[in-house]
């Protein structure tokens, strides 16, 4: 299977806003928030289709979301997961002193994983903090 | 016969916008509709209402069940919980109003906690740069009226703060912007093309992370010195292009977000900002603000300020007020182990703390105040269920420029619910009888 290397940024969406204040544990926040944004350049580099789930792993942790088709483009090489519970797998612990951790520049690779789920955000973090992810 | 309350007080994001009417049911218990906000400060007032809404606090045992427990045993729980520790993690503070956070801080005093805002992963970093260097700042006020240069740095107000353009910085007439967007230049750095970057005037597309040279290239063009020919892959006749349309302004206002916060450089990235914005003082009035996210994340450095002195992270732990960004952060005290319960009222680290934060968390007795079920509430020991400030429950917040705000209650809480305020007071006078003072 290929995989590639992207630059990873988190933020905020207006549906990653909407989702939040309808219920974290709602579908709807899996589906603004359980995502990752890509270019359509970096498909074809993956040999994906658009909506197809995909692992994505940093040198932290690793997570299962959805890869779709980048809403705010063209950015080949960077890849975007709105801010939540499923970039926090991911992103960079290191505040480097700050106390902020590194929420934007994470290298990751991305592989296609279309039979694994994405689970939703309670489940995410009950799983992760209980070792079994 | 529905009423109409207005002037609402929009409580989700640091702009605060204070002109919304909310339909209300005769009897004053029933959100019916809600005018003038956007779509995510809509869907705060409207999820207020749901129907599966948690009214009762829970409690986790041991094997992970959750339980139904009383007010009473809720009080009782945090109470003992924060004075057992020996150092607790007082975390949130955002979503709440300042009365409501001058008594927590009141509790941390007492038990020697650490105070803690989400600008810890928000713009902390800014703060940090604001006490380095100083801010040359404004208020959203006077750029409605004056500001004819805008520029979005590492911000995306068309998703994050999506009626900031229309209300203060881009699309209003204002006294001495009569002509509105058509008379004002805008500004946008972005690594994505974002939803508004599209509508900039100039968007520079810029090298995730280089955010450091750019700010400095900018610099170099003000003063009209040489530059390489690009620089974080920006061409050099951009750079001055840009330059001159913020020199030949009346009124520059340099908005900035997590772009900046968030990247690698962090505090050092806003220090060159307030340099830039600073330099451009030489040419013509320029002013800069940082984005803030929820809407009383100043508020919080607000009162955090008056009373001990500090914005963010203040470390009580020794009978005295303790701020070192790095040491007495939250993330940086939860990695290292060094906190041993942890309380989190109006806000949600579950979901935006990196999970080797959580987990930690998760290992810890831990209380969480908050309405919503959230990641947070998933992996505490007890939920406390509360009001909605600032949709039940009116209260002071600071806008995102550091004016407060009264805001409004529009409905009754559902029977028997404490608000933020009244849960802490609660806990207050526990914490007083266990500690024995008067
Ligand atoms: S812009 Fe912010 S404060 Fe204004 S209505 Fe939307 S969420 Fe509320």
């Amino acid at each position: 299977m290929p995989e590639i290397e992207l630059n990873l940024i988190s933020g905020r969406t207006i549906h990653q806003g909407v989702s939040m204040e309808a219920g974290k544990e709602k579908p709807a926040y899996t589906k603004a928030c359980g995502i990752i944004e890509m270019d359509d350049a970096d498909f074809k580099r993956l040999g994906a289709w658009r909506n197809t789930n995909v692992r994505v792993t940093s040198e932290y942790g690793s997570v299962v979301v959805k890869a779709i088709q980048t809403t705010q483009g063209p950015h080949p090489g960077v890849a975007f997961i709105p801010m939540g519970p499923w970039a926090n797998m991911v992103i960079s612990p290191n505040t480097y002193s700050t106390g902020m951790p590194t929420f934007k520049g994470v290298p990751v690779k991305v592989e296609v994983a279309a039979d694994e789920p994405v689970y939703d955000s309670l489940e995410l973090v009950r799983k992760a903090c209980r070792g079994e992810i | 016969m529905a009423k109409i309350i207005s002037d609402v007080v929009c409580p989700f994001c640091g702009t605060l916008c204070d002109d919304l009417e909310v339909k209300v049911s005769d009897d004053g218990k029933e959100i019916l509709e809600v005018y003038n906000a956007c779509v995510i400060g809509t869907e705060k007032f409207l999820h207020s209402q749901a129907k599966d809404r948690l009214t009762v606090p829970m409690k986790q045992d041991e094997e992970g069940n959750w339980n139904e427990v009383s007010v009473d045993d809720a009080v009782e729980y945090t109470a003992q919980m924060l004075c057992n520790a020996k150092k607790p993690l007082m975390y949130g503070w955002s979503s709440t109003n300042c009365e409501a956070q001058s008594k927590g801080h009141e509790i941390a005093e007492l038990v020697g906690g650490v105070v803690d805002n989400t600008a810890t992963v928000c713009h902390g970093t800014t703060l940090i740069a604001v006490q380095d260097v100083g801010v040359p700042s404004c208020t959203l006020g006077e750029v409605k009226n004056r500001a004819d240069r805008i520029v979005f740095w590492g911000c995306n107000p068309a998703h994050a703060h999506p009626r900031h353009m229309s209300r203060y910085s881009i699309f209003p007439r204002g006294f001495f912007t009569g002509k509105g967007h058509k008379a004002r230049k805008m500004v946008v750095v972005d690594p994505r093309s974002t939803d508004t970057a599209k509508m900039a005037d100039l968007h520079m597309q810029i090298e995730q992370g280089r955010d450091y040279e750019l700010l400095s290239a900018l610099r170099v063009a003000i003063r009209g010195n040489p530059l390489p020919e690009t620089v974080a892959g920006i061409p050099r006749e951009t750079i001055q292009d840009v330059a001159e349309t913020l020199k030949s302004g009346r009124f520059v206002v340099i908005f900035f977000g997590m772009g900046v916060t968030q990247s690698l450089s962090k505090n050092h990235n806003i220090d060159i900002a307030i340099a830039l914005t600073r330099d451009l003082n030489d040419y013509t009035k320029a002013a800069i603000m940082p984005m803030r996210g929820h809407y009383n994340v100043t508020g919080s450095g607000q009162v955090l300020g008056w009373q001990f002195g500090y914005p963010f992270c203040v470390d009580l732990s020794r009978g005295f007020a303790r701020y070192n960004p790095g040491d007495s952060t939250s993330n940086d005290l939860l990695r290292r182990g060094e906190v041993d319960a942890v309380f989190v009222l109006g806000s949600d680290p579950g979901a935006h703390f990196p999970i080797s934060s959580v987990k930690k968390i998760a290992q810890l007795p831990s209380v969480c105040v908050e309405p919503h079920y959230t990641p947070t509430t998933a992996v505490c020991k007890l939920h406390m269920p509360v009001a909605f400030v600032g949709v039940e429950e009116g209260g002071c917040a600071y806008r995102m420029d550091n004016v407060p705000i009264e805001t409004r209650k529009v409905v009754e809480p559902p029977e028997g619910m404490l608000s933020d305020e009244e849960f802490l007071e609660r806990v207050l006078e526990r914490v007083k009888e266990i500690k024995g003072v008067a």
